[in-house]
């Protein structure tokens, strides 16, 4: 079910209805079975591959918790009789029994994931290989169909594994209360990627009916919606004939793309989101922000800490740090201290960390180079951007621009043109196109088609940008009020006439505006088919 | 303590490590120090930070980080 | 609390009421382009007692004329027309008309049968939106949509319409409330002529017999009026495009014998009707304009009173009163038709361009 769709509003009324009218214990249940059910509509086959991940990580994690409970009892009853070194090396050996089995889930998950999202990609370099070397077969490609929501809910689970593994928390007893947290319907489309502990905080709780948390819940969910089907599909529109007509939108129109572009995934994305986080608040449940105003970062760490939040710190503390600490890349490190000098020798973990998360975080993109191409483009533009931070300090010093407001608009202007540049490699269909595009900013110089007319060649009509105006202005001031406090918060405040009408004013906005309906190609969140 | 202080100038020299408890929290310090940190650590002291380490409360002041690394040494 | 709850009861009407009216100012008003579309709504401010119905496409709401019927014959008949009308649609019409009346003969255009399947969106809307909330437009909606229809948006038409925020004219403004009555009884009033020029036989077709779906739905009407004893009459009007296949005649005299009904195809007679498609159309041949319709009508009628026993109406004073009215709306508009003509040397406000769009 698309959320955009009237089956899936439908679904969410009758939920939430029920929710709260049966007795307050039954409330997690109802959600599993709501969410499974939303899974058949995926899909019926796909239900196959999410059981397969919880019974596995179910399986899993009970065995780790074994050896875990077997490793204390042993050493609490034998504390007399075991010295230091017997303790060490029983420790490392029930470690290393664990470890097994998160070895052995992970495997499993993630290659369920790898072979479903990165056959056809393989196969595809491969037959280009063979084209290299004028080999005559070609492999065919195996078409898999990708199960709703698998980068999404992979990844949040063998987070939780990891996490039973590292000791964390303790495993979650109750397979069914396991199989919630995978596949907690509102986060398979685009997420966030959750923490078990922070989940399971409101999760599994009794909710009773809070007209608070419902009322904001709404108005999230409404908010949401409007940045979607308003702005979002609406923008599409231009940035599907840019991008699908690459012969005929070039010079300015590709940066015309871009900042549509850029304004569109916003939109989609964070609106998603807010529909995510709202459909969980009005159900009393607690999910993680996963946006921050990104676009108001300074630079691009920043910009890494408010854009798809979970994500990065899914990666943080699952791969950079593992890798860039473990023993064997600090020996590394060593070894290249000795051979090439502290300078480069200290940065051995932090590059090879860096760069491998990058190329994985390009590729849970998208099974295609162009991701990959981003993705270490982003990784990069950071290191770059790290390696320059001694020649930033020394320019603060010298000039004390650091606080001047047009000094921060110049940094929140620089990174977003930036990001936009790079994200553009999402939209057109290969890398050398892109990259061709990029080429014509500089080198075709239409841009006087600008001042005649051309923005009306894209499929949007002057009315409907006027209204993407209005609409990405009250978007920008939304945003600005928020830096001091929770909008919904300042609207509570006001009273309820002025609150009614900004509701009601929201809802009939998405009603006529949207563009959803006959005349407007239907389209799905750009991440759901992750 | 003093070696871990020079460790920590040799990053942001310009930090008050003595009194500042929010390393972590104001992101003076991110993720890239926190690596080249434990780097530099684990070849000083002679120890093993593992990833489950990494928390705030590890690493939010100079008196949390060298806790750590005390502890760590008692438990090898 | 009290308050609380009355309060919100009363901040959900009126956003209710508001909702209602943007919604009555969104969708299209069909004042002057395409009057087609308000063929069916004004069914239902009539006076419900009419002896014949007529129901079809075009074919019938721009070649009959109810007026000439009831000036010559007394009959009293309203055409329940509308553009492109499939024949489930029909038949869903025809069941929603009887549940306001029964009429003694139902008169139904065949062309539709070549309609299978449902057509486009946009003739969908003209027939189905000026039904009003039955069973029957229930059953008319789900036998039409498309595959990427939705339901609901019949139910809320502002969920299709919400599109036209940026095309509002000031008639969306002006009818928002109340529009004018633009038929006769179904019927749609052109003066004006475009002659046939040549009448290219039809193209050869691969399949000459009607689909299932359409002689299921012929089937169920012809049950319908057997059940209410009404007298069902199949016609082929006589409009000379669509090309009407001898195959597909055919057909419909195996039909009517079967069933033991009658089917007239009237373009066998034309002569005899006294159709000159040099001045009887208004577009090349596809419908009669207002001559041709009174000569069709004229004839037609003839059959109805003395075959069909179709009663004179002309001498009871109810009938008289509402259908001299009805006489003197046709002849004003006929005379403001003129007006344009010699005015404009066109048709300026009695636009009909979703007939233009089906004959391509």
């Amino acid at each position: 079910m698309l959320f955009t769709s009237y089956e899936f509003l439908a679904f969410l009324v009758v939920l939430f209805v029920i929710y709260y009218l049966i007795p307050k214990k039954f409330q997690w249940m109802l959600l599993l079975v709501a969410s499974y059910l939303f899974y058949l509509v995926a899909g019926i086959g796909y239900i196959f591959y999410i059981i397969a991940t919880t019974l596995s990580t179910y399986l899993a994690s009970f065995k780790i918790n074994q050896l875990q409970e077997r490793q204390v009892n042993y050493i609490k009853e034998n504390k007399e009789t075991l010295s230091r070194e017997e303790r060490k090396e029983y420790k490392a050996a029930m470690k290393k029994k664990q470890k097994t089995w998160l070895i052995l889930c992970l495997l499993f998950n993630f290659g369920i994931l790898a072979v479903l999202k990165y056959t056809d990609f393989v196969i595809a370099n491969m037959n280009a290989l063979l084209d290299i070397f004028s080999v005559g077969t070609k492999l065919p490609f195996l078409r898999f169909a990708l199960p709703l929501g698998i980068s999404f809910y992979t990844f949040q689970t063998m987070g939780y594994i990891i996490d039973v593994y590292r000791e964390k928390y303790t495993y979650e007893k109750n397979v069914f209360r396991l199989a919630l947290f995978v596949s907690f319907f509102p986060q398979l489309i685009q997420g966030p990627i959750s923490r078990f502990d922070d989940l399971k905080k409101t999760l599994f709780d009794e909710h009773s009916y809070d007209a608070k948390n419902i009322s904001f819940g709404l108005q999230r969910i409404l908010w949401g919606y409007f940045k979607k089907l308003v702005i979002a599909d609406r923008l599409l529109i231009a940035v599907n004939t840019i991008v699908g007509n690459p012969e005929d939108y070039q010079g300015v129109f590709v940066l015309v793309g871009m900042f549509f572009y850029a304004i569109e995934l916003y939109c989609d994305f964070t609106g998603g989101i807010d529909i995510v986080i709202g459909i969980a608040q009005v159900l009393g449940i607690h999910v993680e922000e996963n946006f921050i105003r990104p676009y108001f970062s300074k630079s691009i760490t920043e910009y890494w800490r408010r854009w798809h939040i979970t994500l990065g710190t899914w990666f943080k503390d699952y791969m950079f740090y593992p890798i860039s600490v473990s023993k064997s890349m600090l020996e590394l490190s060593k070894k290249c201290r000795k051979w090439f000098g502290n300078e480069i020798g200290k940065r051995i973990p932090v590059y090879v960390a860096s760069i491998v998360v990058w190329f994985t975080t390009g590729i849970w993109h998208g099974a295609a180079w162009n991701f990959i191409v981003w993705g270490l483009l982003n990784c990069l533009v950071i290191l770059v951007s790290q390696e320059c931070t001694p020649l930033y300090l020394k320019f603060h010093k010298r000039f004390h621009v650091a606080d001047k407001l047009w000094y921060r608009i110049f940094q929140i202007g620089r990174t977003f043109w930036l990001m936009s540049f790079l994200r553009t490699l999402d939209c057109y269909r290969d890398v050398s196109t892109t990259f061709r595009m990029y080429g014509t900013i500089v080198t075709k110089h239409n841009y006087y088609e600008l001042f005649q007319g051309g923005l009306m060649n894209l499929g949007l009509s002057v009315a409907e940008y006027i209204l993407l105006l209005i609409c990405v202005t009250l978007i920008l001031i939304v945003s600005l009020l928020q830096r001091s406090g929770s909008v919904r918060e300042k609207l509570a405040a006001k009273p309820m006439w002025v609150r009614y009408t900004v509701y009601f004013a929201l809802f009939l906005a998405i009603l006529l505006f949207g563009a959803y309906g006959v005349g407007y190609d239907s389209s799905q969140f750009i991440y759901s088919q992750f | 303590m003093d070696t871990l202080l020079e460790i920590l100038r040799g990053l942001h020299p310009e930090v008050d490590y003595e009194n500042c408890e929010t390393l972590i929290d104001d992101k003076i310090i991110d993720s890239f120090d926190i690596v080249t940190l434990i780097s530099d650590i684990s070849d000083e002291f002679d120890i093993t930070i593992p990833v489950e380490e990494i928390k705030p409360e590890n690493f939010n002041s100079a008196k949390a980080i060298y806790a750590m690394i005390e502890r760590l040494k008692e438990e090898e | 609390m009290k308050k609380k709850i009355l309060i919100n009861v009363a901040a959900i009407c009126v956003a209710i009421l508001i909702l209602m009216f943007i919604q009555r100012l969104l969708m299209p008003k069909y004042m002057t382009e395409i009057p087609e579309g308000n063929l069916v709504e004004e069914y239902y401010d009539e006076v419900k007692k009419h002896d014949v119905i007529f129901i079809g496409d075009c074919e019938v709401f721009s070649n009959v004329s109810p007026i000439t019927l009831w000036e010559n014959y007394g009959i009293t008949s309203y055409i329940r027309g509308s553009a492109q009308q499939l024949i489930w649609q029909s038949y869903y019409l025809l069941e929603e008309t009887l549940a306001y009346e029964k009429p003694d003969v139902v008169v139904y255009n065949v062309l539709a049968m070549k309609y299978n399947e449902p057509q486009k969106e946009a003739y969908n809307r003209l027939t189905l939106d000026g039904m009003k909330l039955s069973k029957s437009k229930i059953g008319a909606i789900k036998a039409s949509m498309m595959k990427d229809e939705v339901f609901i948006t019949y139910l809320f038409p502002i969920l299709r319409y919400h599109s036209r925020w940026s095309d509002l004219t000031q008639e969306d403004f002006k009818y928002v409330f109340k529009k004018d009555t633009l038929s006769h009884n179904g019927y749609l009033m052109r003066i004006d002529t475009k002659p046939v020029h040549i009448i290219p036989k039809g193209k050869k077709l691969p399949n000459y017999q009607f689909g299932e779906n359409s002689y299921y739905y012929l089937e169920k009407m012809t049950k319908l009026c057997k059940d209410n004893d009404i007298e069902l009459l199949l016609i082929k009007s006589p409009s000379v495009y669509p090309y009407w296949y001898e195959e597909w005649d055919e057909q419909m005299v195996n039909f009517a014998k079967e069933n033991n009904l009658t089917y007239i195809n009237f373009l066998e007679v034309v002569d005899e009707i006294g159709i000159d498609y040099s001045t009887d159309t208004f577009d090349g041949g596809l419908h009669l304009n207002l001559s041709g319709a009174e000569k069709f009508s004229l004839y037609l009628g003839k059959i109805l009173s003395e075959t069909f026993g179709v009663p004179d109406q002309r001498d009871n004073a109810e009938m008289k009163k509402i259908w001299d009215e009805k006489v003197d709306f046709y002849y004003a508009m006929k005379a403001d038709q003129e007006r344009e003509m010699a005015e404009y040397g066109y048709l300026k406000s009695y636009g009909a361009q979703a007939q233009q769009m089906e004959a391509e």
